[in-house]
């Protein structure tokens, strides 16, 4: 199991982003969510279904219709648990690299 | 955008990779840890002492804008140049004890290398409460993507 990167993984993707930013304000059915890209309507569906497998998004049945909202708690687990720490060595490394490009060799 | 650096922690376990790939020959990467002065600068910490072979030992130090010190330091039990460093890390004066890392080099072209860092804690409870510190450093950068997504949630 390997459940945090793939969240990552879940959230390198733009679309992926696009889509959660399109949610995060209120819910929306599939149909809704792929009306607002020109990707093709099963591009958006895998789309979907990658976000809500590592639990960033929710499906809620309303009537006959299935709205996908944002799991909030999730997001905020990952952006508190492994971000900051993953971002420190990034922006070391970042550094590592800049300082090293320029060094005399 | 893919992210250069790469966590690997999974539930459960008392471990993590950390892994990176660099746009520098792995010969100028290595010497990135092993020359103080640079050690210094992308660290952001002081190098009181790095001795770079098999029982050498190394501390580090910084200073936090209130002037506090906090001291970084351990000892290294495998140095092999351009390959490999084995060594355990300590934050001085903390709960969280020693941990063992593992750091390989690897070349992958003439101009770029990867680095793999193997960190291993006494317990589970232990990783998770270090991933969960505060990063100073990571919190002030600009807002990451994840952040500005949950700031939309508002």
């Amino acid at each position: 199991m390997n459940l945090r990167r793939d969240v990552f993984q879940a959230l390198a993707d733009p679309t992926r982003r696009a889509i959660l930013l399109l949610v995060a304000s209120q819910s929306l059915t599939a149909g809704a969510i792929a009306s607002n890209f020109d990707t093709a309507r099963p591009t958006v569906s895998k789309h979907l279904q990658i976000l809500t497998e590592c639990e960033l998004l929710e499906q809620k049945q309303t009537g006959r219709e299935i709205h996908y909202q944002i799991n909030a708690k999730k997001m905020k687990e990952v952006a508190d648990f492994i971000e900051p720490f993953r971002k420190m060595w990034d922006d070391r490394f970042n550094t590592l690299e800049t300082i090293m490009k320029s060094y005399p060799h | 955008m893919e992210q250069k650096t790469k966590i690997h922690a999974e539930d459960g376990k008392q471990e993590l990779v950390i892994t990176r790939e660099f746009d520098l020959p792995l010969e100028l990467l290595f010497k990135a840890y092993v020359e103080p002065g640079i050690v210094e600068q992308w660290m952001g910490t002081k190098v009181l002492k790095l001795e770079n072979k098999k029982h050498g030992s190394y501390q580090f130090e910084t200073t936090d804008p209130k002037g506090n010190k906090y001291g970084f330091s351990g000892t290294i039990h495998e140095f092999s140049l351009n390959e490999k460093i084995t060594r355990t890390f300590e934050m001085e004066n903390t709960p969280f004890g020693v941990q063992l890392e593992f750091l390989e080099f690897e070349k992958l072209t003439d101009a770029t290398s990867k680095l793999t860092m193997h960190v291993v804690y006494r317990s589970v409870a232990l990783r998770d409460q270090i991933l969960q510190l505060p990063f100073a450093q990571g919190i002030n950068m600009a807002h990451n993507r994840i952040q500005d997504i949950l700031s939309k949630l508002k």
